[in-house]
């Protein structure tokens, strides 16, 4: 019981007091930038310290859950040591994917939900495998192949939805997915609307993370191969075929990202107005912030997706609302900071324990 | 340049690595510093190369009282250290490894290149400033570091365990650099483990128990066994075979087994070896003559180029390293940091590497942590590994430490086969002796061995049969009961038994 208690003020000391001061520290600098602007620094600090409301809440609600599914999407391949930073990429393709096949109502009723997730993250999968298989077999930086296949991936999209679309307003889409295939939100609130049926997708992913990395034989591969490529190799783990998998796996997660929306209320798919982009890169900083655990990334995502949301309403004060993006990057280099320093206190305060609890004896070694 | 230490203290979580360290390098001296595994000289060094921090005590240089908040500062007041993992770049030739960083002192040009050859010349190295690094042998990639540190300025240079890594006659090639040093005033302090070289390049002997400084011995005096006692409290062990436990049954068969890499040069060329149930095997040869090759060759780290490798009676010659290690075999790499350790995993994480497919460290698909550590706690008690837990990370764990944790590990589960590449490199003698003993029992029960050292007393002392290796090919066979160091160090450098 004690034992509890003292992991549980550990974890207060230091992860969630260095946490908050970085966020407090963040949203200081906003204000700062904020106030040299010119802007209304009283108005902009209030906007984003408001409580939300139930509309609010259940924005927040859904967008975390997708910046959560991106968050993973690269923390995997952080722990094997490569920088997935195609995961924008990869999730376009899965979403246009998913929705090209769903709207087509192949499979039909609920089952057309599963099979689209499967879709997607095949889709997702395969755009990744494209970096994977240049670097493993050609040397090539997953990192430039996968900026460049971003890119592609965009106009690929568009260019399929506008020429196997149907014309909408302005933009070409998909096809609709079918009444019969499309979920029921968890009404939480009775005002307001439902928070999307598969935001589920970032907790089932999120146990399947840790216990994938934690648990397994597999996960014990992945991090060794990501620790260091040459005691992999030594101790029978090809760090080739690891890199081919963990991004497979990215690209299938990629893939997930945005379907929460799509099926929640989204239903059609079209560039820009019925998706939304940037959510790869959010995820990296949000893997970042999170310190690839999934408690790290959860808190990482609802942070990010609450400044997003309360940016809103900052226009009426009269602050542009990109200013959060501000608040957003230096959360994460703050976070970086503050748990390097707590880092350091926590080894001077074991070290000065020991010392007490040695003082007198000069036994050093068996201590 | 006279240094002395007074009261040195400091503490990592869970121990106390250093406290009341007393230690005076006399300016023009040899200064051996000699301890059990753990006892805490690394750290020490580290303190007075400005790595770490003390928590307590001075650094008096030639009287003054000197803080060292970085490695840069030591340096300023002339100590340099050359750590025992080299920190040279391949790609990079002598002279622009040795001025990157000190590009402000003679400048990267031909001034500085003058000022190589003029300490390599001064002190008797032997070193072209324009060779790349990556053509160096050990032996000489440590010269570089050395002028290196020279070249800085440095009048006390700190050697960890520099002989660790060197033949005997390469022994006696840095023992007279460093002679030459000393002579024109420079100061070396050095840890080693080998208490016959203590003996013979040391003026004085300062010894370090349990974190402290316990005694200082004459080496004009003092015998071997008196500083084990020092060291350890215990008795000199020796490599000694007991019975003949040798049987017919091959383990390992390596048939006409060749190596070509890339650049069309040969490795190994056409190797022939049968290792017997019950058998050491030893492999004498100076370092990068195909020993490395020829283990990975074995593992299936590395495909042979021709011929075939045979592990009790299944072809293994194409198999992965994960299959090979699931049929019984062990390894001992030479390198524990980059091979054999992932530093910054705990020690039961640790347990587990290498043994990612067999009990008690997994489950089918799912690890056992449990297992693991249990194991892993059976191995620090075993083999005496100096740790306050299996949850201490194995960068926390002294040199020695953790070369005894990879042998206990690469013990376990009753290998048919150990590929072992210098198993003792780095611990002290007491741990020795117990190693040794370990392989001994291991082989009574029928354990094959496969011995690389460069310590040719552990060779002589541990194997049944020894072949000499000299640029891939086996050149000569010897018998351990009869041949001599002296005769062994002659054949391996190719000249005749
Ligand atoms: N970074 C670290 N964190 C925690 N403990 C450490 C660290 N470095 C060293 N120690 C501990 O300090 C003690 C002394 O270690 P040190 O490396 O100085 O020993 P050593 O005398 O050099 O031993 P060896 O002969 O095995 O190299 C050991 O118990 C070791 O576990
Ligand atoms: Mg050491």
């Amino acid at each position: 019981m004690s034992q509890l208690v003292r992991r549980v003020t550990q974890m207060v000391t230091y992860s969630i007091v260095p946490t908050l001061v970085a966020i407090a520290a963040a949203l200081l600098a906003t204000a700062a930038i904020v106030w040299i602007s010119g802007a209304p620094v009283g108005g902009f600090l209030e906007a984003m310290l408001s409580v939300p409301g139930q509309r609010d809440l259940v924005i927040i609600v859904n967008q975390a859950s997708m910046i959560a599914l991106s968050a993973f999407a690269a923390a995997i391949c952080f722990r094997m040591n490569i920088f997935n930073i195609g995961v924008e990429g990869q999730y376009i393709i899965g979403a246009c994917a998913g929705a090209f096949f769903a709207g087509s109502g192949i499979v039909p009723g609920p089952l057309n939900i599963l099979a689209t997730l499967v879709v997607a993250m095949l889709a997702g999968m395969a755009w990744a495998m494209i970096a994977a298989v240049l670097n493993v077999t050609r040397g090539v930086s997953e990192v430039i192949s996968a900026i460049m296949l971003n890119y592609v991936a965009l106009t690929l999209a568009g260019y399929l939805v506008k020429t196997y679309g149907s014309k909408s307003g302005y933009t070409f889409t998909t096809g609709t997915i079918p009444p019969s295939s499309q979920p029921l939100g968890f009404g939480i609130f009775s005002g307001a609307p439902d928070v999307w049926a598969l935001s589920i997708l970032a907790v089932i992913v999120a146990v399947g993370y840790s216990f994938l990395l934690g648990w397994t034989r597999f996960g014990f591969d992945l991090r060794t191969a990501g620790e260091s490529r040459t005691a992999a190799l030594a101790n029978g783990i090809n760090p080739k075929k690891m890199v081919l998998i963990t991004m497979a796996i990215s690209g299938a997660i990629a893939g997930l990202v945005w379907m929460p929306s799509f099926f929640g209320s989204t239903h059609t798919f079209g560039i820009p107005e019925y998706f939304q982009r940037g959510l790869g890169f959010t995820g990296l900083a949000v893997a970042l912030l999170g310190r690839n655990t999934s408690l790290g990334i959860f808190f990482g995502a609802t942070l990010f997706a609450f400044l997003s949301t309360q940016s809103n309403r900052l226009q009426s004060v009269g602050v542009g609302r990109d200013v959060v993006e501000i608040t957003q990057g230096v959360v994460v280099l703050m976070v970086v900071i503050a748990f390097e320093i707590s880092r350091r206190v926590k080894a001077r305060r074991e070290q000065e324990s020991v010392a007490r609890e040695l003082g007198a004896t000069s036994e050093g070694v068996r201590a | 340049m006279q240094v002395e230490l007074r009261g040195i203290a400091k503490r990592f979580p869970g121990v106390i690595a250093n406290h009341d360290v007393d230690l005076t390098i006399r300016a023009g001296a040899v200064h051996a510093l000699i301890g059990e595994n753990g006892a805490g000289k690394s750290t020490l060094m580290k303190i007075l190369y400005g790595v770490q921090g003390a928590d307590d005590g001075t650094i008096v240089v030639d009287g003054r009282e000197r803080h060292f908040s970085s490695p840069t500062d030591a340096i300023e007041a002339g100590i340099g250290m050359v750590f025992q993992h080299f920190m040279l770049a391949d790609n990079l030739t002598v002279l622009e490894n040795i001025v990157l960083g000190a590009e402000k002192m003679h400048g990267i040009g031909e001034k500085a290149r003058g000022r190589v050859r003029e300490i390599s010349a001064e002190f008797g190295f032997d070193i072209d400033p324009d060779v790349r690094v990556a053509e160096l042998g050990v032996a000489a990639r440590q010269r570089v570091e050395i002028l290196k540190v020279l070249y800085r300025g440095a009048r006390l240079i700190i050697l960890d365990e520099p002989t660790a890594v060197l033949v005997p006659q390469e022994v006696e090639v840095l023992f007279a650099n460093l002679r030459e040093l000393v002579a024109s005033g420079c100061s070396v302090l050095f840890i080693s483990h080998k208490l016959d070289e203590v003996l013979q390049i040391a003026d004085d002997i300062t010894v370090m128990r349990r974190g402290t400084t316990v005694g200082t011995a004459d080496p004009a005096t003092a015998t071997r066994q008196q500083l084990a006692e020092l060291m350890v409290g215990a008795e000199l062990p020796s490599p000694e075979l007991s019975a003949d436990t040798v049987t017919d049954t091959p383990v390992l068969s390596l048939r006409s087994i060749s190596l070509v890499d890339d650049t069309g040069r040969t490795l190994l060329a056409d190797l022939d070896l049968t290792i017997h149930r019950g058998e050491i095997v030893g492999i004498a040869g100076v370092e990068g003559n195909g020993q490395t090759e020829l283990v990975e060759v074995i593992m299936g780290m590395r495909r042979a180029t021709e011929g075939s490798i045979v592990l009790a009676e299944e072809d293994i010659t194409r198999l992965s390293v994960r299959k090979v290690r699931e049929r019984g075999v062990g390894f001992i790499p030479e390198d524990r940091h980059r091979h054999g350790v992932v530093l910054d995993f705990s020690l039961w994480e640790n347990r587990i590497l290498g043994h990612q497919t067999t009990a008690p460290a997994v489950r089918g698909p799912l690890l056992s942590p449990g297992g693991a550590r249990r194991d892993a706690e059976r191995i620090i008690d075993a083999y005496d590994v100096r740790t306050p837990s299996v949850h201490t990370t194995a960068r926390a764990l002294s040199g020695g430490n953790q070369q005894k944790f990879i042998v206990g590990r690469e013990m376990s589960g009753d290998p048919i086969l150990l590929l072992a590449s210098h198993p003792t490199r780095g611990v002290d003698v007491g741990a020795q002796a117990a190693i040794w003993d370990h392989i001994r029992r291991a082989r009574q029960e029928g354990l094959g061995v496969l011995l690389i050292s460069a310590d040719l007393d552990e060779l002589i002392g541990l194997s049944d049969r020894l072949e000499v290796i000299l640029r891939g090919h086996f050149t000569a066979q010897l018998d351990p009961r009869e041949v001599t160091a002296q005769e062994l160090g002659t054949a391996m450098t190719g000249g005749a038994a």
